[in-house]
C-alpha cells in the first residue's frame, strides 16, 4: 500500500477509535490496538507503540476540562503513580518475553472485562479515613463539588489500591492501553473514592503511566513516525468530537452498540491469538 | 475536614487549573509539529510503499532524543514527526515536574518526595530506555 493511501485509511480508523473511546469512557487504546492489528495488519508491537502515544495525547488533552470540574485528587494520583510507573517499566521488560499471540489473548481478556465494566451500575460509597491508616498518614482525604457544595471524602484500603495500580501499570505497558478501567476500579471499588474523583484522577494518571513505557518503547524502535502521525491526529480528532457529543446528545444506545463492537473485537483478538495468527 | 486540608485543596486546585491549560497547550503543539512533519513526508514520499506487517524496529536516529533532534536540524520530515511524539511524551513529564515545584511551594515534603520519585522513573525510561 502507498504511504498516502495507508495514512488516509489509518486516519479514518483512528478517528473512529478516538470517538468510541471517548463515548464508552474506555479511552482510545483498547479500540485502536485491535483496529491496527486486525484491521490493517500492523505488527502488534508497532500498534502498541502508536497506541501509547495516543493514550498520552487524549489524557493530557482532556486534563484541562477535567480540572475545571475540580475533581482530581492530585495526592492520590501522585502517590499511586509510583505503583503505575514501576509497573509500566516492569511491563516493558516483560514485553520482551511475551509472544505476540499471548499478547493478543491477554488483550482479548482485558477488552471483554473492560466492556463489561463500562455497563456496570455505579454504586457510590463515600468512606471516612480511619485514623492511623496509610490513607490518614498520606493525607489523602479531600473534598469534591457535589450539587454546588464541597463534600468531604476519605480513602480506605490504600495498599490494595496500590497493588492494583501496579497491575494497571504492567497491563498498560504490555498492551499499549491506558488501563483506565483497572485504575478506576482501584480507586472507586478498593479505595472508595467518589466515582467522579476516580475517573478524573485516573485520567491524570493515564498520561504519566503511558509516558513511562512510551519512553522505553521509543528506544526499542516500536514507535514508527509514519504510522504514528495519522493515528495521533485521528484519535485526537475523534476524542474531541466524542467529548462534544457526550455533552450534547443522549449517548446510551450508542454506548451499548460500541460495547457490543468491543466484545466482538475481543473475541476476534482471542481467536487470532489462540490460533497463533497474530 | 480540617481547615488546612481545605486550604491545601484550594491551592492544589489553582495549580491544577494552570497545569491543565499547560498540558492542552503541549498536546496542541505536538499535534501541530506531527502534522507538519507528516504533510512534508507525504508531499515527498506519498507514493512510497509502506508495510507494518513485520516488525523491524525503527532506525537508531529515530530512537533517541539526540538522534531525533539531529534529524530535525537536517530538515528530515520523519524526524519532525518523531519530535512531535517526543513533545507529547514530554507533556506528562512536565506535569509531574510542575507538581514537584507546586508541592515544594506548599512545603509538603512527603509529596515532593513522591512526585520526584515518579519524575525520576519517567526520565529513566526516556533517557535509558528501561
Amino acid at each position: 500500500m502507498h504511504a498516502l493511501t495507508f495514512t488516509l485509511i489509518t486516519l479514518a480508523g483512528a478517528m473512529v477509535a478516538g470517538l468510541v473511546g471517548a463515548l464508552t469512557g474506555l479511552g482510545g487504546g483498547v479500540v485502536l490496538v485491535p483496529l491496527l492489528t486486525l484491521g490493517l495488519g500492523v505488527d502488534i508491537r508497532y500498534a502498541i507503540g502508536s497506541s501509547l502515544v495516543c493514550v498520552i495525547a487524549t489524557s493530557s488533552g482532556a486534563a484541562a476540562a477535567f480540572v475545571r470540574e475540580g475533581f482530581t485528587n492530585i495526592r492520590v494520583g501522585m502517590f499511586l503513580e509510583i505503583a503505575t510507573t514501576v509497573g509500566a517499566l516492569l511491563g516493558t521488560v516483560l514485553a520482551v518475553y511475551v509472544s505476540s499471540s499471548t499478547l493478543a489473548v491477554i488483550f482479548g481478556i482485558v477488552l471483554i472485562f473492560s466492556a463489561a465494566q463500562s455497563l456496570r451500575q455505579r454504586v457510590e460509597h463515600i468512606a471516612a479515613t480511619e485514623p492511623g491508616t496509610l490513607g490518614a498518614r498520606l493525607r489523602l482525604a479531600s473534598t469534591y463539588p457535589l450539587d454546588g457544595k464541597l463534600v468531604s471524602y476519605g480513602v480506605t484500603r490504600v495498599p490494595v489500591g496500590f497493588a492494583m495500580m501496579f497491575a494497571a501499570g504492567i497491563l498498560s505497558a504490555l498492551l499499549g492501553i491506558g488501563s483506565g478501567v483497572v485504575k478506576v476500579l482501584a480507586m472507586d471499588r478498593a479505595m472508595h473514592l467518589p466515582y467522579k474523583v476516580s475517573t478524573t484522577t485516573s485520567n491524570f494518571m493515564i498520561g504519566v503511566t503511558a509516558a513511562a513505557s512510551a519512553g522505553v518503547y521509543l528506544h526499542r524502535g516500536y514507535i514508527n513516525p509514519v504510522l504514528v502521525m495519522p493515528v495521533v491526529i485521528g484519535v485526537l480528532a475523534g476524542a474531541t468530537l466524542g467529548a462534544r457529543l457526550l455533552a450534547r446528545v443522549h449517548v446510551k444506545p450508542l454506548r451499548m452498540l460500541f460495547t457490543a463492537i468491543m466484545i466482538a473485537l475481543a473475541i476476534e483478538m482471542l481467536y487470532q491469538g489462540l490460533t497463533k495468527r497474530i | 475536614m480540617s481547615e488546612t486540608a481545605d486550604e491545601h485543596g484550594h491551592e492544589d486546585f489553582a495549580l491544577e487549573q494552570r497545569l491543565g491549560t499547560l498540558l492542552r497547550g503541549g498536546v496542541i503543539l505536538s499535534a501541530a509539529v506531527t502534522l507538519i512533519g507528516g504533510i512534508m513526508f507525504l508531499a515527498s514520499h506519498g507514493n512510497a510503499p509502506v508495510s507494518y506487517h513485520t516488525f523491524s524496529g525503527e532506525p537508531e536516529g529515530l530512537r533517541t532524543v539526540g538522534g531525533v533532534v539531529e534529524g530535525v536540524v537536517h530538515g528530515d520530515s520523519i524526524s519532525i514527526i518523531q519530535l512531535g511524539v517526543l513533545l507529547l511524551i514530554a507533556t506528562p513529564i512536565a506535569r509531574v515536574l510542575f507538581s514537584v515545584l507546586g508541592f515544594a511551594r506548599e512545603r509538603d515534603w512527603m509529596y515532593v518526595a513522591c512526585s520526584t520519585l515518579v519524575l525520576a522513573l519517567l526520565l529513566y525510561g526516556l533517557v535509558h530506555g528501561g
